[in-house]
């Protein structure tokens, strides 16, 4: 038998509202199914298993409010006798909260869901996250005090615009992590700019014999191209905890996305050195549009091995990243802009990008991130590569 | 095509990219970038719906054409049939 807990969605999570089971007591679970979801800062996550086996019996009920590392659930099953794999898990809590029994609420409650102040749809929880906000603020007019869907609607009319977003969930979930990342990792910062004219001009030559559907942004081979770098540099890709370095073999790069109405999320695009282009690229839009919307994966937070955060879509040249923990770097990507440049003593019009690194000093020294971005150099100029 | 016709192309593209734009007003003037806070992938799946929407086939280069309204009004009026 093993424990299917709350899981830590990153360094700013402290506790999670369960807000519906997909699985019930008596039910087989793969590795990887999505057995329950989560109401974070976030927003709502699903989150997955790390073992097969079947859902024995579940101790949390929709709407109860816990910590993080606290046992959700049982499973029992063939792979039961392996260690749990909880990612990132910070120290469990040492007295394990034992949650108020809501008496009135079957086991297999149904799908209908209940947030901190009454009850709401699955649609028009869908429709808050989408418009950013939060489910369990609203007020509603349906049956028994029912958020529906118009209340969402009416509360986004209503929403005061401005500085809002100071005091939103999300907001004080960045600040937590970035608080901690000032706090306790000691940053190192580099950057250099690299001709990103080869792999531009390839991109172009590749986009125009496509249809517009199936063309690549041209982050795409870039963030391709700096997923294979860190391969050369493994003090940049893993994390750190409790004193100690553990490099990652695989690479999941986390991607900031900016979401509408302030804040932002970073997630991860599993194996990215691994995927090819048309599948990153897929893959990032869809990562894109469900951190917008809602239905991100609890792996897809807790996985990042590093994270990158593109600011190249206007005139900034170059970010000067703060490292998300437990992660040990930040890639930053400034904007690609035409400058004169001096190939062969001739001076030349190219494309260029600033690339800069945020790195962990306790974990790496300079002269490897240096390394870091010689090797991405090295990719751009020959993007057949990718 | 007309404008009204091309205009309600153009919302419903921005509608698709973000739900939130639904019957948004537009400046025609301004890039929807500095309206409506869209990025690369948004002005992509907005190019991709433009797309759908008319069936025409737009070169990458002529993207920086559709960044505003006015820009599609006059890029889409020179290419759709009336």
């Amino acid at each position: 038998m093993a424990d299917f807990r709350m899981p830590s969605l990153g360094a700013d999570m402290d506790a999670g509202m369960l807000v519906a089971w997909l699985k019930r007591p008596g039910d087989p679970i793969a590795r990887g199914d999505i057995v329950a979801v989560v109401e974070t800062q976030k927003g709502a996550i699903e989150i997955e298993s790390f073992q097969s086996g079947t859902l024995r019996d579940i101790c949390v009920e929709p709407g109860q409010k816990v910590p993080v590392g606290t046992v959700l659930a049982h499973i029992d099953g063939p792979e039961a006798a392996e260690p749990t794999m909880l990612p990132a898990a910070p120290s469990p809590p040492t007295v394990p909260p034992r949650a108020p029994a809501p008496a009135a609420l079957p086991t297999t409650a149904p799908r209908e869901e209940r947030g901190a102040r009454g009850r709401i749809s699955p649609l028009a929880r869908r429709r808050a996250t989408e418009l950013g906000l939060d489910p369990a603020a609203l007020r509603g007019s349906g049956f028994d005090g029912a958020v529906t869907r118009a209340d969402v609607e009416r509360a986004a009319k209503e929403r005061p615009r401005g500085p809002v977003a100071a005091g939103s969930e999300i907001r004080r979930a960045i600040a937590a992590a970035m608080s901690r990342s000032k706090r306790e990792i000691p940053h190192y910062y580099l950057s250099a700019t690299l001709d990103a004219s080869a792999c531009l001009d390839w991109l172009e030559r590749e986009n125009a014999k496509r249809p517009v559907a199936a063309r690549l942004l041209y982050v795409v081979p870039i963030l391709k191209a700096v997923a294979l770098a860190l391969h050369a540099v493994p003090e940049l890709n893993g994390t750190y905890s409790e004193g100690l370095f553990r490099p990652s073999s695989d690479v999941h790069l986390g991607m900031a996305i900016a979401l509408r109405g302030g804040g932002l999320i970073a997630p991860a695009l599993h194996h990215a050195d691994r995927c090819d282009l048309d599948g990153l690229m897929r893959a990032l839009g869809d990562l894109v549009r469900r951190a917008r919307t809602g239905g991100l994966k609890s792996s897809e937070l807790s996985d990042p091995t590093v994270t990158v955060t593109n600011l190249g879509e206007g005139i900034v040249d170059a970010v000067y990243p703060v490292i998300y923990p437990p992660q040990v770097a930040m890639i930053g990507l400034g904007s690609v802009m035409k400058r004169p440049w001096i190939v062969d003593d001739a001076i030349v019009p190219r494309r260029l990008i600033q690339v800069s690194v945020a790195a962990d000093h306790r974990v790496s020294d300079g002269h490897r991130a240096a390394r870091f971005l010689e090797t991405l150099g090295q990719f751009l100029a020959e993007p057949d590569k990718l | 095509m007309n404008e009204d016709a091309i205009t309600a192309i153009v919302h419903r593209a921005l509608e698709k990219v973000a739900p939130e734009l639904e019957g948004i007003e537009i400046d025609p003037a301004k890039t929807f970038r500095d309206q409506f806070d869209i990025d690369s992938m948004d002005f992509l799946n907005f190019v991709i719906a433009i797309h759908q929407d008319t069936g025409l086939d737009i070169p990458e280069a002529d993207y920086p054409q559709l960044a505003s309204l006015r820009g599609c009004l006059r890029y889409l009026s020179a290419r759709l049939p009336p």
